[in-house]
C-alpha cells in the first residue's frame, strides 16, 4: 500500500532535481566561498546565482536583499533581535497570537527578561487579525511590527503588504514570517513595505537546515549571528554551500510551479474538504475561507480527539498533523484555534491536512475513503457523542 | 507521533469492554471536553463477594488514554473491590508495556475513574486530588504548585536541589528552564519580602542606626529550621512516585548543609595540618545531622584540594547521596575559602 503524504506544512519531500543541484557542491565543487583561489570563486558564483533565484521568487529589487540563515526560525529571530537593536529609542513588538512559535516564544523572552514590551493582537474566528486592535498597538514606540504571511496550521493568509503600509506611518521595521506561504502564493516584495521577510527551504521541496532572511536595501540590520564577513557581514559563519544550492533550485521551482500550487493542488484541497464535510457530521473547517493557502485545510470533528484520528489513519498509510509539527508534541490544544476561540467540543479535534504538487487525486480518494469510518467508530466510543447526537442532528456542516 | 508500545497500540487499535455497560453498579466518570479527554467507567460488581464481574468505558481522547481505559477494564475484571482499590496508575502503564511521559496523565486518569467508581458502588462522594496547578514536568508528573511550595519551606535554591525534593527535572530535563523560573520567581518574591520587611523594621525604629541592612543578595529567605537535606522524609520523597508526597518533615532545628545556613568566615594561609583537622572538625560536626537519619561519613582521605570520604548507612545508593555529597563539598569550602573537591569512596579506599 502507497503511503499518502498530506504533511507537506511540516515539511516536504527535497525534489530530487534539488538534490541532484546540490551533490557536486559537496564532491567536486567543494570549495569555501570566501577562498580567493579558483575553488572558491566558483562556488561563489554558484551562491550568488542561488541567491538570484531566491530575489526572482521574492520578487526583490537586489540580490543582497538575501541573506542566507540556518532556516526560519533563525530568520525570524534575526529580524526581531535586530530591530530592538537598529531602534534603541523604541522598545515595543507588535505581534499576533496565532504566530509561529519562533516568533511567540521569542517576545515571550524578550517581555519576561524586561527587553521589550510585546502586543499579542488577537484575531476572529476565521483568524484573521484584529486589524482595530492592530492599529491601536501602534506607536512611535514600536520598533517593529512582526505578523506571518500564512498560518502554518489554518493557512489564513494576512493581508501583510497593507499591514505594512500601516507600520511604516509609525516608522516601525516591518517583519513577515513568511515560512509557509513562499512558493505556495505569488510574492512581489519590489514596491512593498515589508522590510523583512523570513523563509525556509524544506518548505518549499528544497534541503533542511537552510533558510534566508529578506533584509529590504535601506533597512536597519544588525546581525544575529557574527564573525567572518560572510553575507557582507550580516550572518558570519561558512556558507552552508550545497543546502544554498538546493534552496536556489527550489526557489526556481517553485516559481515553475506556482500556477499548479494554485490550481490543481488547490483542486485536490478542496475536494477532499467538500467530500469530508458532506460524509461526516459535526466538522468544522478552520481558517479563512477566501484568504487561505491552496494547500491547506483544517477540519475540527467534533466530540473526537485528532490524535486519535491521526493513528488510525497513519495505520491506512495517510500521514497528516494535529497542527503545527513544532507543538504537536503538547498535550494542550492549539494555540492557534484557541485564539480564533473554536467551540470546547472542536479544539481537541482538529486535524491538518496539506498538500503539495507531488500529490495525486487517489491520494484524496484514499482520505475520503478511510475517516468516515474513523471518525464513527471513535465516536461511538465517546461519553459525549450519544448527547451530542440527539442535539445536533439536524446541523449542518459549518466553515468557521 | 508518539512512540507508542505495541500492546498500547493494539488495546488502542481493538479496545476491550468499550462501550456502555447495561445494569452497572458502579460508575466513575472524571475529565471534561474542554480538557481533551475524559473516561466514563462503568463496572458490574456482585453485591455479595464484591468481585467486578463486568467492566467497561467510553473514552474521548487521545490514543493512550484510549488505550489505558481499555487495560484499566482487563485489569479489574475478576478483582474483589479491595484488590481493585490497589490498582495504581503504574500499574495501567505497566500492563501497557509503557507510556511516554508526556502520556502518564492517561493513566491517572484511568486510576481516579476506578477510585470514582468504586466510591460511588460505596456510595461515598469522590473527590479528585489532582489540583488544578500547570503540569512543569511531564516525566514526573508534577506541577509548579508542588515545586513552588517545595522551594518555599526548604529554601531551594537550584534545580538539582528541586529534583532531589521533588523528582522535578530529573527525566529527560526538558522542564529544566520553567523550573529555573520558578526558583527566579519565588527567590525575587522573599528578596521582596525581606526588604519590605527591612523596611518596615526601619520605621519602627527610631535612631538610623539601628537599622539593620535589608538582605539585598540573599536569594531566599529561609524560614527558621526549615531545611534539612538529610531528612529521612525527603529520601523517602525522592523515591517515591508521586510528587505530592514530597513533604518535608518539618526540622526543630537548621542543618548546616542547607545552603542558606549562615557560614563562618574561610580560614586562610594555614598549613597542611591545620587543614585536615579543620575538615575533620567540619565533617565530625555534620555527622551529626547524618547520623540522625540512620547515615554516616566517614574522613578517608585527604589528597592536595581532594577530599575523601565514604557514606554509609542510609546515605548510601539514596538519591539524596549527590546532595549530601555537595552539602559537604561547600561547607569545607566555606571552612577553608579554598575551592575542595569531595569524592565519595569505599571504606576501604586509601
Ligand atoms: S519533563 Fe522530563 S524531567 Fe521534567
Amino acid at each position: 500500500m502507497k503511503a499518502i503524504y498530506l504533511d507537506n506544512n511540516a515539511t516536504t519531500r527535497t525534489d530530487p532535481a534539488v538534490v541532484d543541484a546540490m551533490l557536486p557542491f559537496f564532491t567536486e565543487h567543494f570549495g569555501n566561498a570566501s577562498s580567493a583561489h579558483s575553488f572558491g570563486a566558483e562556488v561563489g558564483t554558484a551562491v550568488k546565482a542561488a541567491r538570484q533565484q531566491l530575489q526572482q521568487l521574492l520578487g526583490a529589487t537586489h540580490d543582497h536583499e538575501i541573506i542566507y540563515t540556518s532556516g526560519g526560525t533563525e530568520s525570524d529571530n534575526a529580524a526581531i533581535l535586530s530591530a530592538l537593536e537598529a531602534l534603541p529609542d523604541r522598545n515595543e513588538i507588535v505581534t499576533s497570537k496565532v504566530e509561529h512559535p519562533a516568533i511567540l516564544s521569542l517576545c515571550e523572552h524578550l517581555e519576561k527578561t524586561g527587553r521589550a514590551k510585546v502586543h499579542f493582537i488577537g484575531v476572529d474566528g476565521s483568524g484573521q487579525l484584529d486589524i482595530d486592535a492592530y492599529r491601536a498597538a501602534l506607536s512611535d514606540k514600536v520598533a517593529v511590527v512582526s505578523l506571518m504571511w500564512a498560518n502554518n496550521e489554518t493557512g489564513t493568509i494576512f493581508p501583510v503588504e497593507g499591514l505594512a503600509e500601516l507600520a511604516k506611518e509609525h516608522g516601525a521595521l516591518f517583519h513577515t514570517d513568511a515560512v509557509q506561504a513562499v512558493g505556495k502564493t505569488p510574492i512581489s516584495l519590489k514596491d512593498s513595505a515589508i522590510d523583512m521577510l523570513s523563509l525556509s527551504g524544506h518548505k518549499l521541496h528544497g534541503p533542511k537546515g537552510i533558510g534566508a532572511l529578506y533584509v529590504k536595501k535601506g533597512a536597519r540590520f544588525k546581525p544575529l549571528i557574527r564573525g567572518g564577513h560572510q553575507e557582507r557581514a550580516r550572518r558570519g559563519g561558512t556558507e552552508n554551500v550545497p543546502a544554498i544550492i538546493g534552496l536556489g533550485k527550489a526557489a526556481e521551482l517553485a516559481l515553475q510551479h506556482m500556477a499548479e500550487e494554485q490550481g490543481r493542488v488547490k483542486e485536490l484541497r478542496d475536494r477532499l474538504e467538500k467530500a469530508v464535510l458532506q460524509r461526516v457530521p459535526n466538522c468544522i473547517v478552520n481558517g479563512d475561507r477566501h484568504d487561505r493557502l491552496p494547500n491547506t485545510t483544517n477540519i475540527a470533528f467534533e466530540y473526537v480527539e485528532s490524535e486519535a484520528i491521526l493513528l488510525h489513519l497513519n495505520r491506512g498509510g495517510v500521514a497528516a498533523s494535529s497542527g503545527s509539527a513544532c507543538t504537536s508534541g503538547s498535550m494542550e490544544p492549539s494555540h492557534v484555534l484557541k485564539a480564533m476561540a473554536i467551540p470546547e467540543a472542536a479544539l481537541h479535534g482538529a486535524v491538518r491536512f496539506s498538500f503539495s504538487r507531488d500529490n495525486a487525486s487517489e491520494d484524496v480518494d484514499r482520505v475520503i475513503e478511510a475517516l468516515p469510518g474513523i471518525v464513527e467508530k471513535l465516536r461511538e466510543m465517546s461519553p459525549f457523542w450519544a448527547d451530542a447526537e440527539k442535539k445536533t442532528n439536524d446541523s449542518k456542516p459549518v466553515f468557521a | 507521533m508518539w512512540e507508542y508500545s505495541d500492546k498500547v497500540q493494539e488495546h488502542f487499535f481493538n479496545p476491550k469492554n468499550a462501550g456502555v455497560l447495561d445494569g452497572a453498579n458502579a460508575v466513575g466518570q472524571v475529565g471534561a471536553l474542554s480538557c481533551g479527554d475524559a473516561l466514563k467507567l462503568m463496572l458490574h460488581i456482585d453485591p455479595v463477594t464484591e468481585i467486578v464481574l463486568e467492566a467497561k468505558f467510553q473514552t474521548y481522547g487521545c490514543g493512550s488514554s484510549i488505550a489505558s481505559s481499555s487495560a484499566l477494564t482487563e485489569l479489574v475484571i475478576g478483582k474483589t473491590l479491595e484488590q481493585a482499590r490497589a490498582l495504581t496508575n503504574r500499574d495501567i502503564a505497566d500492563f501497557l508495556g509503557g507510556l511516554p511521559p508526556e502520556k502518564m496523565h492517561c493513566a491517572v486518569m484511568g486510576h481516579e475513574a476506578l477510585q470514582a467508581a468504586i466510591a460511588d458502588f460505596r456510595g461515598e462522594v469522590w473527590r479528585s486530588e489532582h489540583e488544578e496547578a500547570a503540569l512543569v514536568c511531564k516525566c514526573h508528573g508534577v506541577d509548579a504548585r508542588v515545586i513552588e511550595r517545595a522551594i518555599r519551606d526548604n529554601a531551594l535554591s537550584t534545580v538539582e536541589q528541586v529534583g532531589a525534593f521533588t523528582m522535578a527535572g530529573t527525566g529527560c530535563t526538558t522542564c529544566y528552564e520553567q523550573i529555573e523560573d520558578i526558583l527566579l520567581r519565588v527567590a525575587t518574591e522573599a528578596a521582596a519580602a525581606s526588604a519590605a520587611a527591612a523596611a518596615a523594621h526601619a520605621t519602627e525604629v527610631a535612631r538610623p542606626e539601628t537599622v539593620a541592612a535589608a538582605p539585598a543578595a540573599a536569594p531566599v529567605a529561609p524560614r527558621p529550621g526549615s531545611l534539612n537535606l538529610f531528612s529521612a522524609a525527603v529520601r523517602a520523597a525522592s523515591s517515591a512516585p508521586a510528587p505530592a508526597k514530597a513533604i518535608v518533615r518539618p526540622a526543630t532545628e537548621s542543618s548546616p548543609l542547607s545552603p542558606a545556613s549562615p557560614l563562618p568566615p574561610p580560614s586562610a594561609g594555614m598549613t597542611n595540618l591545620k587543614k585536615i583537622r579543620l575538615i575533620e572538625e567540619t565533617i565530625e560536626d555534620l555527622r551529626v545531622y547524618l547520623r540522625k537519619d540512620g547515615g554516616d561519613c566517614e574522613l578517608i582521605d585527604v589528597d592536595g584540594s581532594n577530599v575523601l570520604v565514604s557514606l554509609t548507612g542510609a546515605c548510601v545508593g539514596c538519591q539524596m547521596a549527590s546532595v549530601t555529597v555537595s552539602g559537604i563539598q561547600e561547607r569545607l569550602m566555606a571552612k577553608l575559602g579554598v575551592p575542595i573537591r569531595v569524592i565519595p569512596v569505599g571504606r576501604n579506599a586509601h
